[in-house]
């Protein structure tokens, strides 16, 4: 934030001030990357991480960013989780370019609803995004010819990445392929909330009204970001398909979208690294957890949330975000 | 025909039962309260346990399934539900879906994860020829029974003391409080007697949806639906939200193969709300 009364020129400034790459976060990249050559063993669960983590990321562009609250984020995923799966199945094995077809298709599908969430209050929006996937759930449900129904897309031969990298059973190639998608996206992300048009978003979820008697065009930047999001989402979905070689209907179910939400609330939202944060956490906490009983899980992230909802997220500061400024100070 | 309108009019009765509740706090109170279906939970397993284990007759576990699911709203509502009402949605969300997760984790635990079932008195059970319409003896009971508790709900609302009250403190809590209305006192009692109708709902819905430790996450989006088609005026758009949601599902599941059937409902649900946001029986503001 600028003082103020401060020059003109100074929200140029403080954004190029705040999109600074800090030592904290040069390391964090060094070490998740260092992990791509750790001894076999834990792969598939930092695959998972990667791929909740860009999940995570994605709703937090809309929710964290623009404000919208969506308790069915999971249509992008499953969308773009199809899409590589049928693309892999039908046209080509290379696994990027099912990537881009994923995310293609997720934009589209993330245009196109975009403009069912403009109006109406939080309420209406979150039933609105329930709806939307519980919809895209049922279609896929339907038409069991394409999407192998309950049963599964089954019988997708991915191919090596690049032409040289087979996805191992140990899980290297894909947690490798899953952080870098993860890292390029990022990155790009990065670029787009330090931006003015991430400025705009942040203007809109404080206040509405106010953003737009400001000159800013609401409805075109939350179109905007809501395809972003989606876009991301697919790409999520995309990695998850690709490197498991399998689609189920749970890519669509409620508890993948309350999962996300409940990643990303953990790390803190309006956070870029609220997302990774989240997604580490949650998957760790998951595997621990839920070892001895889902219901054991189930219950200490219920807990969890009742005392964060009831405590205030503001005075924990967001999880994860409000100990490491804590433990700044 | 006729016997699936009949059969969806049972259902909408029971999911208005089930959801009247939430149409109060969510609709009038403005607190999204995901954790509805908890409560509709707590009256089934109570009717489950009191006709298995204690051996009561069905009706005399229905009041019993009230009482104590109304006792669980009234202690949450005073310890918890009451720190949140004017928090944001989001902060709502995420506390109801917590107590979700912990009554399913719980319920789990101390129910085991089995489907479980009741048997009805015998007077209650069969089909009978009705006027040329082969109709169920316990869906007429549940038509009968709702319906009269969903005229005396809006004759409560509208008639009594207590609805004018309540209405009064949701129009401006600060005004009614400086009018001498205890509000916390109403919201407290209303809140206990939506649950209780929410878990005398789930006793009667045992027959009829099953109950399993994950109703509440089944059954949520039905009681959404219910309250958010219906709008905020009060109980009667959520009545007959949850007639049309009831028919459209018995008649769509019957007619479409059932996975259609649920398409219908959730299209239907988004173009009411991106064509008419309040819900279709808005208040006038």
């Amino acid at each position: 934030m600028s003082a103020p009364g401060s020059a003109p020129g100074s929200a140029s400034q403080g954004l190029a001030r705040r999109s600074r790459w800090r030592v904290a976060e040069i390391i964090f990249w060094l070490l998740a990357f260092a992990a791509v050559f750790l001894p076999p063993g834990k792969h598939l669960l930092l695959n998972e991480v990667a791929i909740l983590a860009l999940f995570a990321l994605s709703l937090d562009l809309i929710l964290g960013y623009a404000g919208i609250i969506s308790l069915g984020h999971a249509a992008f995923f499953g969308t773009g989780a199809y899409a590589a799966g049928l693309l892999c199945k039908l046209v080509t094995p290379d696994p990027l370019v099912g990537m881009a077809a994923a995310v293609v298709a997720a934009a589209f599908m993330g245009f196109v609803t975009s403009f069912l969430v403009l109006r109406g209050t939080d309420l209406t929006r979150l039933m609105v995004t329930l709806g939307v996937a519980l919809v895209l759930h049922e279609v896929a449900n339907a038409l069991p010819q394409w999407t192998g129904g309950a049963d599964g897309l089954q019988g997708m031969a991915v191919g090596p990445l690049l032409g040289h990298f087979d996805f191992d059973l140990y899980g290297r190639t894909a947690y490798a392929y899953s952080l870098t998608t993860l890292f390029v996206l990022f990155l790009l992300a990065r670029r787009i909330v330090y931006s003015p048009f991430g400025l705009s978003l942040m203007a809109i979820r404080r206040n509405t009204l106010r953003a737009s008697a400001l000159g800013v065009p609401v409805n075109r930047r939350l179109v905007a970001v809501y395809t972003l999001a989606a876009a991301y989402a697919g790409a999520a979905g995309a990695l998850l398909a690709q490197t498991t070689a399998y689609v189920s209907l749970e890519v669509l179910e409620f508890q993948r979208s309350a999962d996300v939400l409940l990643a990303l609330i953990i790390g803190g939202a309006g956070w870029l690294y609220g997302g990774v944060a989240g997604a580490i956490l949650f998957k760790f906490l998951h595997d621990t957890l839920s070892s001895s009983s889902p219901q054991f899980w189930m219950f200490w992230m219920g807990l969890f949330l009742v005392v964060l909802a009831l405590v205030g997220r503001e005075r924990l500061g967001g999880g994860v975000r409000g100990l490491l400024a804590r433990a700044r100070r | 025909m006729a016997t699936i309108l009949f059969d969806g009019v049972a259902y909408g009765m029971l999911l208005f039962v089930l959801a009247c509740g939430l149409a109060v706090t969510l609709g009038l109170m403005n607190f999204v309260n995901l954790a509805h279906g908890a409560f509709a939970m707590a009256g089934g397993y109570v009717t489950v346990l009191l006709m298995d284990r204690a051996g009561w007759p069905f009706l005399a576990c229905l009041p019993a399934a009230f009482l104590v699911a109304a006792a669980i709203g009234l202690v949450l509502e005073r310890t918890l539900y009451r720190h949140m009402y004017g928090r944001s949605h989001l902060d709502q969300v995420l506390f109801s879906i917590g107590l979700v997760f912990m009554a399913v984790a719980i319920t789990d635990f101390l129910m085991g994860s089995s489907q479980r079932n009741i048997r009805l008195p015998e007077w209650l059970q069969g089909r009978r020829e009705i006027l040329g319409v082969n109709v169920g003896i316990y869906r007429s009971f549940l038509i009968v029974l709702c319906g009269a508790l969903a005229v005396g709900l809006q004759a409560g609302l509208l008639r009594t003391r207590f609805g004018s009250r309540l209405r009064a403190a949701v129009d401006d809590a600060r005004v009614a409080r400086g009018l001498g209305i205890p509000v916390s006192l109403v919201f407290a009692t209303t809140f206990a007697v939506g649950s209780g109708l929410a878990g005398l709902g789930g006793a009667l819905g045992v027959e009829l949806l099953g109950l399993d430790p994950y109703f509440p996450l089944k059954f949520m989006i039905y009681f959404l639906i219910v309250v958010t088609v219906g709008g905020t005026s009060g109980i009667m758009g959520p009545f007959v939200a949850s007639m049309l949601l009831g028919v459209a599902d018995v008649a769509g599941k019957y007619y479409l193969s059932s996975a259609l059937g649920g398409f219908v409902i959730y299209v239907v649900l988004i173009i009411v709300l991106v064509l008419r946001p309040n819900g279709l029986f808005a208040r006038a503001r």
